[in-house]
């Protein structure tokens, strides 16, 4: 079985503060990760290989520096890594990016496409569908069990809104998952040497032939047209005094504003 | 719209390197430049003072996109179903397409798969103008294939300018495909959609970053701009049983879906908190303590006729279930009252409750962020203030 596992370097956003006095982000320091739900993909991708046999590939677009997160695949258990990286690809959107993955999807061959539920970045949730759209394969959203695999088929749970869904599909399919589906596992000793051995394979544009017009920020419907801070709230009323008094004058402020 | 560092102005000063959100300008050879993660979002532009950073206008549009664009005119909501009932985000999707389809002097659709006329019918009281109803009884059941073939029919067909969705499992799920099908934007969870007075694009205003920073994403040449919009983050619109509109039914043959349903199991959680329907949520964090903590919460939520709602943190340490988180990873919730207890205000937590009507925080630590959310701020011990709050309006209710 042919595994391929979309993983994105990001941000550890957690660790991202905003400058007040100029309004923008301070990245200074702050750690480049694995997007948290990638690392949920992987580990389903791996166990799968354990259970049904097969290669299990991680696929990333990004800068050069991202192959530092697949080495890091690599060492958690990944047999390969592919690594799309080309000028052409910038300022790709959700679109472009998808576009970019599914041309490289179809070059490598998969029978099950992870992708994790939402890149902490930009948390659009939005890259995993289109892949399979431009692939014109099924998928499934938000993963949190996967029941059964066959040959030609897959059984899974998705989470909804009110309790979970078991869908039925057949193969090749994409699945997004959520942190519910497994725990991840650590690099072991013998990961982390192989990944000091593996080679990232680099593809570009050519490469995946793909369609310039389609690519980066000239194939990007979506454009960024500023960025702010958020507002902060400017009526806001501190309530002094002691506690007593404070909660008297709050109660006296709920009673304002007919809440009690 | 890229952008470029004119050398010649360009001091190497560095002030522009860490207003970059995308790392996408460094230092080489004492001068700034600009690498392939730029995102033209223009972060950079104001903070160089030599004037050095300039945005070049990308090209006019072609006659056939202008074509393209004009062709494109009405606001289209899909409007989401549960059990051939209509989900709540629906009726806040026509508050927001009504408002849109007003300023632009256009039409209100809504496309409804899987329910029937007097579902449809709703949709009209609650401001749509015409619904396109698809009642083929293979939609009941929402499939990513046959939803996303059905609404890029409709799109195709009645050519929106806008479309809406619920960012809900199901239109998180199947509106990506759509987008990507019709060769367009999508703009993920927004907190606010306006209309350019000049271009008359629509504005997405959305977090990123952890909701560190705002972003206005901009669709300007594809059609139609479509946006996902979290459930309780827009104000629902006028209900009026006497208004009138027009239901089409839409045919479609050979529906089959790839993927099959095969169960929907429901689960409902041990205690069953509607935090989306509460008008007021007290919301504890990490400085709740313990289960104590969150057990004086609830009976100041029971006096005031309120539900408990919880940060991560307070999740994470095991006192309260999942089901009571608000937040980006929890639930977006905009009761009437907000009232956070020991929450420090990160923004993961804030994306999800920075739209209730009044915010009350309740923190020991005057610098906590989310005393800049607070409608009220009171500095002090959670455990002095909660119990005799709740004692007090005891008193006054009587109960
Ligand atoms: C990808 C991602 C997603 C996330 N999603 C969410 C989410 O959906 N929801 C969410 O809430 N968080 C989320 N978080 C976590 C978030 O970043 C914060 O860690 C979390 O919200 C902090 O919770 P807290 O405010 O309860 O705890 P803390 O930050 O530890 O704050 C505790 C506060 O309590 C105050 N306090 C302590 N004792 C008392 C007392 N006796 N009286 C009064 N005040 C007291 C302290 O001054 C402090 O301000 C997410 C993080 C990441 C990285
Ligand atoms: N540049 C990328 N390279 C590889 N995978 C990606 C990339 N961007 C997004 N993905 C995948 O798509 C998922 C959803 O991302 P997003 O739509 O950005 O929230 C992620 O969890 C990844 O699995």
């Amino acid at each position: 079985m042919n595994i391929i596992v979309c993983i994105k370097q990001v941000p550890d956003t957690a660790e991202i503060k905003i400058n007040p006095e100029t309004n923008t982000l301070m990245r200074e320091g702050v750690p480049s990760i694995i997007n948290p739900f990638d690392l949920h993909a992987l580990e389903a991708g791996i166990e799968l290989r354990e259970r049904h046999g097969g290669k299990v590939t991680v696929l990333t677009m990004g800068p050069p520096q991202a192959e530092s997160s697949l080495k890091e695949a690599i060492s958690m258990g990944a047999d390969e890594a592919v690594l799309l990286s080309d000028r052409a690809f910038a300022g790709s959107d959700t679109w472009a990016t998808s576009y970019t993955l599914a041309m490289a999807i179809k070059k490598i061959g998969a029978d099950i496409v992870f992708c994790g539920k939402q890149a902490i970045d930009g948390d659009t949730a939005q890259v995993g569908p289109e892949t399979a759209e431009f692939l014109n394969i099924p998928h499934i959203s938000y993963i949190r069990k996967i029941e059964e695999v066959k040959e030609n088929t897959i059984r899974v749970q998705r989470m909804m809104d009110e309790g979970y869904d078991v869908v039925e599909s057949p193969l090749p399919v994409l699945l997004t998952v959520v942190r519910e589906l497994n725990q991840p596992r650590m690099p072991s000793l013998k990961g982390k040497m192989a990944a000091k051995k593996a080679e990232v394979k680099t593809m570009g544009m050519a490469d995946i032939g793909a369609d310039e017009e389609c690519l980066g920020l000239k194939g990007s419907p979506t454009q960024v047209k500023s960025i702010f801070a958020p507002e902060v709230n400017a009526d806001k009323m501190m309530i002094e005094g002691t506690p007593g008094e404070q909660v008297d004058n709050l109660i006296r402020e709920l009673r304002n504003i007919k809440c009690l | 719209m890229p952008i470029i560092i004119n050398p010649d102005k360009c001091t190497g000063c560095e002030t522009c390197l860490d207003s970059c959100p995308f790392d996408a300008i460094e230092l080489k050879d004492g001068k700034a430049y600009i690498n392939e993660y730029c995102n033209a979002c223009a972060a950079c532009l104001s903070v160089c003072s030599e004037g050095a950073i300039i945005s070049t206008e990308s090209g006019a549009q072609t006659k056939e996109r202008k074509q393209l664009i004009e062709d494109y005119k009405d606001v289209l909501v899909f409007a989401e179903q549960r059990e051939g009932k209509l989900a709540p985000v629906s009726y806040e999707l026509l508050g927001a397409g009504r408002r849109l389809a007003d300023e632009l002097g256009t039409g209100l659709l809504a496309a409804l798969l899987g329910a029937d006329e007097s579902e449809a019918m709703e949709l009209v009281k609650w401001g749509a103008d015409k619904v396109l109803l698809c009642s083929d009884p293979v939609l009941e059941k929402f499939n990513d294939d046959v939803y996303s073939e059905v609404l890029a029919k409709i799109i195709n067909e009645y050519k929106p300018s806008i479309v809406l969705a619920g960012a809900t499992p199901i239109g998180r799920s199947f509106i990506p495909r759509v987008a990507a099908r019709l060769r367009t934007g999508l703009t993920a969870d927004c907190t606010s959609l306006e209309i350019d007075k000049d271009t008359k694009n629509l504005l997405q205003i959305r977090p990123a970053f952890g909701g560190n920073i705002m972003a206005t994403i901009l669709c300007p040449d594809y059609r139609p701009q479509m946006a996902t919009v979290r459930p309780r983050v827009m104000k629902r619109g006028e209900y009026d049983a006497n208004r009138t509109g027009e239901i089409i039914n839409v045919d479609v043959d050979n529906l089959t879906p790839g993927t099959k349903v095969i169960e929907s199991v429901k689960e409902v959680s041990e205690i069953s908190v509607n935090l989306h329907e509460a008008d007021i949520i007290v919301s504890g964090g990490r400085g709740v303590g313990g289960e104590k903590g969150v057990r004086m919460l609830e009976e100041l939520a029971i006096a005031l006729g309120g539900v408990v709602g919880a940060s991560r943190a307070a999740i994470d340490e095991g006192w309260i279930p999942y089901s009571h988180q608000v937040g980006q990873t929890g639930k977006t919730v905009n009761p009437k009252v907000y009232i956070a207890c020991g929450i420090s205000g990160a923004v993961q937590h804030l994306v999800g409750m920075q739209s209730s009507d009044i915010i009350i925080a309740i923190n020991k630590n005057p610098e906590a962020p989310i005393f800049n959310v607070a409608t009220y701020g009171i500095v002090g011990d959670l455990f002095e203030i909660v119990p005799m709050l709740t004692k007090k309006i005891k008193e006054i209710k009587g109960t």
